[in-house]
């Protein structure tokens, strides 16, 4: 008997062995990927913090130093953008001017779009859907020209209006999938059970469907931030000077400054220039995975 | 009285698709109708219609006396209880219950009166500020009841409202709906695909088939004289026996010949048989097959049969054997000494036999 048992308890502390190890390595491993995505952050942040003496002089990756906010100050309202050098903050403010409405418009219309083609299924609903969808997948590049002819047309081209109409144009395809399949998964019955309550189309909406919908919400609002308040080309063929987004007052700083390379103050400009999105991912992000997979699986 | 629900050959095709042929149902104030058929029969399509949550493609509809063929589903004065129960998921109770009202407008007051009336009707007053997801589904089906009833509606719809429920809270519930007619005096239309519920609960069934109306009755009408094979076979557990059996005239009555499992022929005779085509079947329900000596009449004749299989069921005893190639059921009381295996004499009422042509499978007495 005792012969007959040793091999098995030998085999259970081998395998117990081997998943220690195994989860060690995982470790190992996933430690050794966040340091590779870490490390450009840790370099923008240090450098940001030099003055540009010790970055001629140090390392890439030494600790500052002294700790100096100057460049931030400098990137935030005083470096120059061409011929104007009042800094980030005015452009920073044409990003949050374009993205916040666009956003909210984006996604509301976006749910609205999502409960039609859900709820209310009409002839031709699904061919709808289907060319909404086929807007997600168009590049960008090649709207660009139409594009200005119908803002030109519009008399809002160069205008901060008109950059929201463009990324809520372009947000519309994103949104209306997103909520669809939100609202696809919510039993026809609730609807009609609130028709024979006597409810229209709006306060059905409203009143039913809305409130339901904060975790496809969050999704969405995160999604359509992230791809709006990056967004660098929109934002370089539509604007003029005075409503550039600050995508592209950030290339321009970095790119038109004359003699000496502020890298300090390229690295501050960045960072702030990331700083919107990083927060929204930090404040929303665990209802950004929820959100993502409440759609697919029925609750 | 006028009738509450009129239907006049309704029709609905989803594109090429006939969905509902024909429909004609006509019930009075206080009826319980219940619409009963295999699924995909069309009869959640047809509630749909009386609702108004679907357009009819042919045909009129009334209720209360009033045309309501294109009129939308709020203006019918309906309420509905939904197979999903279909509860606001972010509205408590109270809220679910009273929905409706606010969105008519009325007043708060009133609101408030209703929401108490229904909540101890109901028994459902320690609910009202939960959830619809932190309840059960029994309760559920009562908030459900009492969305529907707060309206005080000309017509109560029930989509297979129990469906959803266990097999112990179904009956529970079945019973609670009965009861909320009887003191309610309500007319309600009621789609099920459990013919027990039909039966138990109904005043009037229709059942349907592909679209097709296949009988309208009582229960007893229905269970009774099924007017067609569909209908016989469809209503009542176990299930009516229909045998396929030669019919023969001979002056002093009609002689049913069926052919035994052994190859030599059963021939029994009816008296009050009308004029019959050659080949029939012969439609007996389980309980007008009694073991002999326990069922006397006019009609009855008793006859050997070979028992194939028994199957006590507690109240009753089913015994199997096989007659015109088909396996026939009879119901004996419990004590019964039949054994798998022998013979035993079977008492066949006749006086409650149900006669269908073999080809169109139409009622033929």
């Amino acid at each position: 008997m005792t012969d007959l048992s040793m091999p098995q308890t030998q085999t259970r502390t081998q395998s117990a062995t081997g998943k220690i190890a195994l989860r060690w390595l995982l470790y190992v491993l996933l430690g050794l990927f966040a340091l590779y995505y870490l490390m450009p952050l840790f370099v923008m942040l240090t450098t940001s913090l030099k003055s540009l003496e010790e970055i001629r002089t140090g390392s890439l990756i030494s600790l500052p130093r002294e700790v100096s906010f100057d460049a931030w100050k400098t990137a935030w309202s005083g470096a120059c953008t061409g011929i104007q050098c009042e800094g980030l903050r005015p452009y920073f403010w044409n990003s949050v001017l374009i993205a916040v409405p666009a956003v909210a418009i984006s996604t509301l219309l976006g749910a609205l779009n999502g409960y039609v083609v859900a709820q209310w299924r009409f002839k031709g609903a699904n061919i709808i859907f289907s060319l909404m969808l086929f807007g997600c997948f168009i590049p960008f590049q090649v709207v660009l020209l139409p594009m200005a002819r119908l803002l030109g047309i519009m008399g809002i081209a160069g205008t901060i209006p008109g950059l929201i109409f463009v990324h809520v144009i372009y947000g519309l395809g994103f949104t209306t999938l997103f909520f669809r399949n939100y609202y696809v998964t919510i039993p026809a019955e609730l609807t009609k059970a609130a028709r024979v309550d006597g409810a229209g189309f709006m306060r059905i909406f409203w009143s039913i469907f809305l409130p339901l919908s904060l975790p496809i919400i969050v999704v969405t609002v995160i999604w359509q931030f992230t791809q709006i308040w990056n967004d660098f080309l929109f934002g370089v063929s539509f604007s003029q000077a005075g409503t550039q987004p600050v995508t592209v007052a950030l290339n321009n700083i970095v790119n038109s400054t004359t003699g000496v390379k502020e890298y300090n103050v390229d690295m501050a400009a960045a960072i702030i220039a990331g700083l919107p999105t990083l927060l929204v991912y930090v404040v929303a992000g665990k209802y950004f995975i929820r959100g993502l997979t409440a759609g697919s699986v029925k609750g | 009285m006028a009738p509450i629900l009129d239907i006049n050959k309704l029709y609905k095709n989803y594109g090429p698709v006939e969905i509902l042929k024909d429909i004609n149902i006509s019930i009075e104030p206080g009826d319980f109708l219940v619409l009963v058929g295999p699924s995909g029969c069309g009869k959640s399509t047809l509630l749909n219609c009386i609702a108004g949550l679907e357009e009819i493609t042919g045909g009129t509809l009334s209720i209360g006396g009033n045309d309501m063929t294109h009129v939308s589903p709020k203006d019918r004065d309906i309420a509905m209880v939904f197979q999903s129960y279909a509860l606001y998921p972010t509205m408590s109770v109270a809220k679910n219950i009273t929905f409706g009202m606010k969105v008519r407008g009325v007043d708060q007051a009133t609101q408030d009166a209703k929401l108490k009336e229904v909540a101890s009707l109901l028994q459902i007053e320690p609910l009202l500020n939960r959830r619809p997801s932190q309840l059960s589904g029994g309760q559920r089906q009562r908030v459900a009841m009492g969305r529907a009833l707060v309206r005080d509606p000309k017509l109560f719809l029930f989509d297979e409202p129990l469906s959803n429920l266990d097999a112990k809270l179904r009956v529970e519930m079945r019973t609670e709906i009965k009861k909320l007619h009887q003191t309610l005096d309500a007319s309600i239309v009621y789609v099920t695909h459990d013919q027990i519920e039909a039966m138990t609960l109904a005043t009037k069934i229709v059942v349907l088939k592909g679209g097709i109306v296949q009988q309208i009755g009582t229960p007893a009408e229905i269970y009774n004289n099924p007017a067609n094979l569909f209908v016989a076979d469809f209503m009542g557990s176990p299930a009516m026996n229909l045998i396929p059996a030669q019919a023969s005239n001979n002056g002093s009555g009609t002689q049913i010949s069926i052919t035994r499992e052994t190859g030599d022929t059963l021939v029994l005779t009816d008296a009050r048989a009308p004029e019959l085509p050659q080949d029939v079947i012969l439609g007996l329900r389980p309980e007008d097959i009694a073991e002999a000596g326990f069922r006397a009449g006019a009609g009855v004749q008793e006859a050997a049969c070979m028992v194939d299989m028994v199957e006590p069921a507690g109240a009753d005893t089913y015994v199997v054997s096989e007659l015109g190639g088909k396996q026939v059921t009879a119901r004996l009381h419990a004590e019964t000494s039949a054994q798998a295996g022998q013979m035993l004499n079977l008492a066949f009422d006749m006086s409650k036999v149900s006669y269908f042509a073999k080809e169109t499978g139409e009622r033929l007495n």
